[in-house]
């Protein structure tokens, strides 16, 4: 199992953290009603090493999980010793950002470094789809460096904007983003479901 | 009784029954709740200007502004953490420390001090925001509180002053509860420091634990301390901590603040932005996972012992479980770094996941023991303490494992700074975990702190019950829905592009705010105007304690100079 792009991901996501959520909260209810019943008894007992080591294998499991199913954790830790088939480099002051071409073409499965630099404030980088959701981001602090390896696996057109509050300064009097880039990269030739064709 | 006379009169409320302990108390609950007004209203405005400009949306155009609205965003969290939740539990552990060991409290005259300074501090940094519009979010990324351009330097002064007047309000309440906790007078007489330090440290329970696996009779059958004091004790420190460093970051922004107002320009990029994170982060999450997570473990042992009127189970493992919590807590501040490219990649693998997870491993411990305690004393009685107690173990339940999740440096990529944050864990853990749980100590305080007053409907209390916890978990699933679609945490969105989340939030959200209006309608019909005006003025009896037989002097007795 392999997430190829945020999307996936965040969509298994929502079914089982909501499956969780439903869970917890009956068994919540569950356990307060029998709490007032004289003849209740345990429907199972629940050895507490045994409970222990779920909420460690709980704790530790996630993390193995999401390293082997999500492609950009590795890529990230590893990013300094992998090379890039494209690097685009933007800076931003003043709530404007500085960018290599008014829209970037990206290649299905091509890996593209952005590294960003600020000259004033912290803001962050982001990605998103058309319908909103996020592709990616990451935060742009000014005086260290803020590069991000990306594989797109998916076809798209994204805007980008900053995902950090850096002031009022970023809208204007009617609530505009005006850091907000339409269209910023578009990706092409992966296949209808992702990946190359 | 007729509503005017309830109104004025309350039930059977006297506040000049009070003395001096209960009346300082129920100054900073009511305080407190106050406050929580304010910021669900806070809270209603963004979320509906979050819903955004389309028909049927009354909330004024002025909302809209970027300057307004995240002014408002800014003192949301400074009037929510400090002015309601920090004012509620230590109103609440003044109280607790002084009954559950016996002794007077060290100062009632600081615990007044307290009150006012925290009061004031967060009043004054409101009026920075409203007046002058300053904004830089309760986050303080350098250089934005100390950026001139878009914001004001005398509203960062006010702004500034008034977070270190909480701060001070805060080093009050730790010398308070320290000095009375290490107060050689009445049960503690004969003890010395060393033995309440082990106490408040829980090593006694780890050397109990340690004896019992060598089969060897117990370090100590009485521990110096009650668990619930340990907790205080603990969480204590973490709160020390963490007033240090937001008063130091205090201090960076005023002296730049007061460099630009004499007018000499002081160069921002001195300061290294992600070392400054790094600081102020690891300050600032001494309060979301340290001081909130101990205390809220030592309220959910008291409350449980208090409601069943059992010994807690494994009380030995609790003790250890605490000092386990408070090392955790100093090293998991990386975790709200994972997605900053300069945060070395180790410090993100082990402060910000793994350390982290271990969170699940001690709430879920604090858990375990309060369910295994409430079910070995059954059955009970389905009172408002319980079903408080019973919604504070969900939301934390529901909140931590959110926490967990997010905290993985592949899901941070898609969920730092996203409604998901915000409303799945931030707003679940506060107002449905921790707020439920301070419910449920104020219904079990309330007999005590009020001297038996009639509570004007339980009808109401369980309206507001079901408001809050529908209210609360219903606008946190909606957010974080909100969040895994994108929608971002400190962002303006003025057209509803997130709709119907943001609608169904706000739904959610105006739940809670009449829950508050129910929950204040039924305390001023019990305590009534006059009640409530009395409270606040000055106490005829001086005592600084409460169920003690023999009265032992406060602050001047010369045990506590020892």
């Amino acid at each position: 199992m392999t997430f190829t792009n945020s999307a996936q991901l965040l969509a298994f996501h929502w079914v089982a953290y909501s499956i969780y959520a439903a869970m917890i909260i009956s068994i919540v209810a569950w356990f307060g009603y029998n709490l007032t019943r004289k003849d209740a008894k345990s429907v199972f007992r629940i050895p507490f090493y045994w409970y222990m080591a779920f909420l460690v294998a709980g704790g530790v499991g996630h993390h193995i999980f999401t390293y082997n199913t999500i492609p950009w954790v590795s890529e990230d830790i590893d990013r300094h010793n992998i090379k890039p088939d494209a690097v685009y480099n933007i800076e931003v002051k003043n709530h404007k950002w500085k960018l290599p071409a008014k829209q970037v073409i990206v290649q299905c499965e091509e890996r593209v470094l952005f590294n960003i630099k600020s000259d004033d404030l912290t803001y962050g980088f982001g990605l998103f789809r058309q319908d909103g959701s996020m592709v990616m981001q990451m935060q742009v602090n000014p005086g260290t460096p803020n590069d991000i390896l990306w594989t797109f696996n998916h076809n798209g057109v994204f805007n980008m904007t900053s995902t950090e509050y850096s002031g009022p300064h970023q809208y204007s009097e009617d609530g505009e983003d005006l850091m907000e880039v339409k269209n910023f990269i578009k990706v092409t030739g992966c296949k209808k479901g992702g990946l190359k064709k | 009784m007729s509503f005017i006379k309830n109104l004025t009169e309350g039930t059977n409320f006297n506040h000049k029954s009070l003395n001096a302990l209960q009346k300082v108390t129920l100054r900073a609950v009511v305080t407190s709740f106050l406050f929580y007004g304010l910021v669900a209203l806070e809270g209603m405005i963004m979320r509906m200007v979050e819903v955004g400009r389309v028909s049927g949306n009354p909330i004024p155009e002025q909302f809209f502004h970027p300057d307004h609205f995240f002014s408002i965003m800014t003192v949301h969290p400074i009037v929510g953490i400090f002015g309601s939740t920090y004012q509620l539990v230590f109103g609440a552990f003044l109280f607790l420390v002084p009954y559950l060991t016996k002794k007077p409290l060290y100062s009632v005259k600081l615990a007044n001090w307290t009150w006012l300074l925290i009061t004031f501090g967060t009043a004054l940094a409101w009026i920075a925001a409203f007046i002058w519009r300053y904004a830089p979010l309760y986050t303080l990324y350098w250089p934005l509180p100390a950026d001139t351009l878009q914001f004001s330097a005398i509203g960062g002064v006010v702004f500034i002053i008034g977070v270190a007047l909480i701060m001070f309000g805060t080093f009050g309440f730790i010398y308070n509860i320290y000095a009375t906790i290490f107060a050689r007078v009445g049960v503690h007489q004969d003890k010395t420091m060393k033995e309440l330090l082990i106490s408040g440290f829980g090593i006694d329970g780890v050397l109990n634990l340690i004896n019992k696996l060598r089969g060897k009779p117990p370090y100590t059958k009485e521990p110096a301390l009650a668990l619930p004091v340990v907790a205080i004790f603990r969480g204590t420190v973490d709160t020390f901590l963490d007033a240090v460093v937001i008063l130091g970051a205090g201090i960076l922004v005023l002296l730049f603040l007061l460099a630009d107002l004499s007018g000499t320009s002081w160069d921002v990029s001195a300061i290294d932005a992600l070392l400054y994170k790094n600081f102020f982060w690891w300050g600032l999450d001494l309060v979301a996972d340290g001081l909130v997570l101990i205390y809220v473990a030592g309220s959910w042992y008291l409350l449980a012992t208090l409601i069943t009127g059992q010994k807690l189970f494994m009380e030995n493992v609790a003790r250890a479980a605490l000092m386990l919590e408070l090392l955790v807590s100093w090293m998991v501040w990386s975790h709200h770094l994972l997605g900053d490219q300069g945060q070395p990649e180790m410090m993100k693998l082990i402060s910000g996941e793994m350390v982290t997870a271990f969170e699940l491993l001690t709430q879920g411990l604090a858990l375990f023991i309060t369910l295994v305690t409430l079910w070995k004393a059954r059955p009970l009685k389905m009172t408002m303490e319980l079903k408080y107690l019973l919604g504070g173990l969900v939301g934390f339940g529901l909140a931590v494992p959110a926490a967990i999740i997010q905290a993985d440096m592949g899901m941070n990529r898609v969920l730092h700074n996203t409604q998901w944050i915000i409303g799945a864990h931030v707003h679940i853990a506060l107002i449905v975990g921790l707020y439920m749980t301070l419910y449920s100590a104020v219904y079990v305080l309330w007999p005590i702190v009020t001297n038996n007053t009639k509570l004007y409907s339980h009808k109401l209390s369980n309206i507001h019950y079901w408001l809050h916890l529908i209210g609360g978990i219903g606008m946190g699933a909606f957010m974080g829905m909100a969040g895994l679609d994108g929608m971002l945490r400190r962002h303006l969105y003025v057209d509803g592009q997130f709709n119907p989340d943001m609608i169904f939030a706000a739904i959610f959200g105006s739940m809670l705010l009449i829950a508050w209006f129910v929950f204040l309608y039924n305390i001023v019909m019990s305590f009534g105007i006059k009640g409530l005006i009395g409270i606040f003025l000055p106490t005829e009896d001086k005592t600084s304690s409460y169920g003690i037989e023999d009265e032992i002097e406060s602050a001047d007795d010369p045990a506590f100079a020892n």
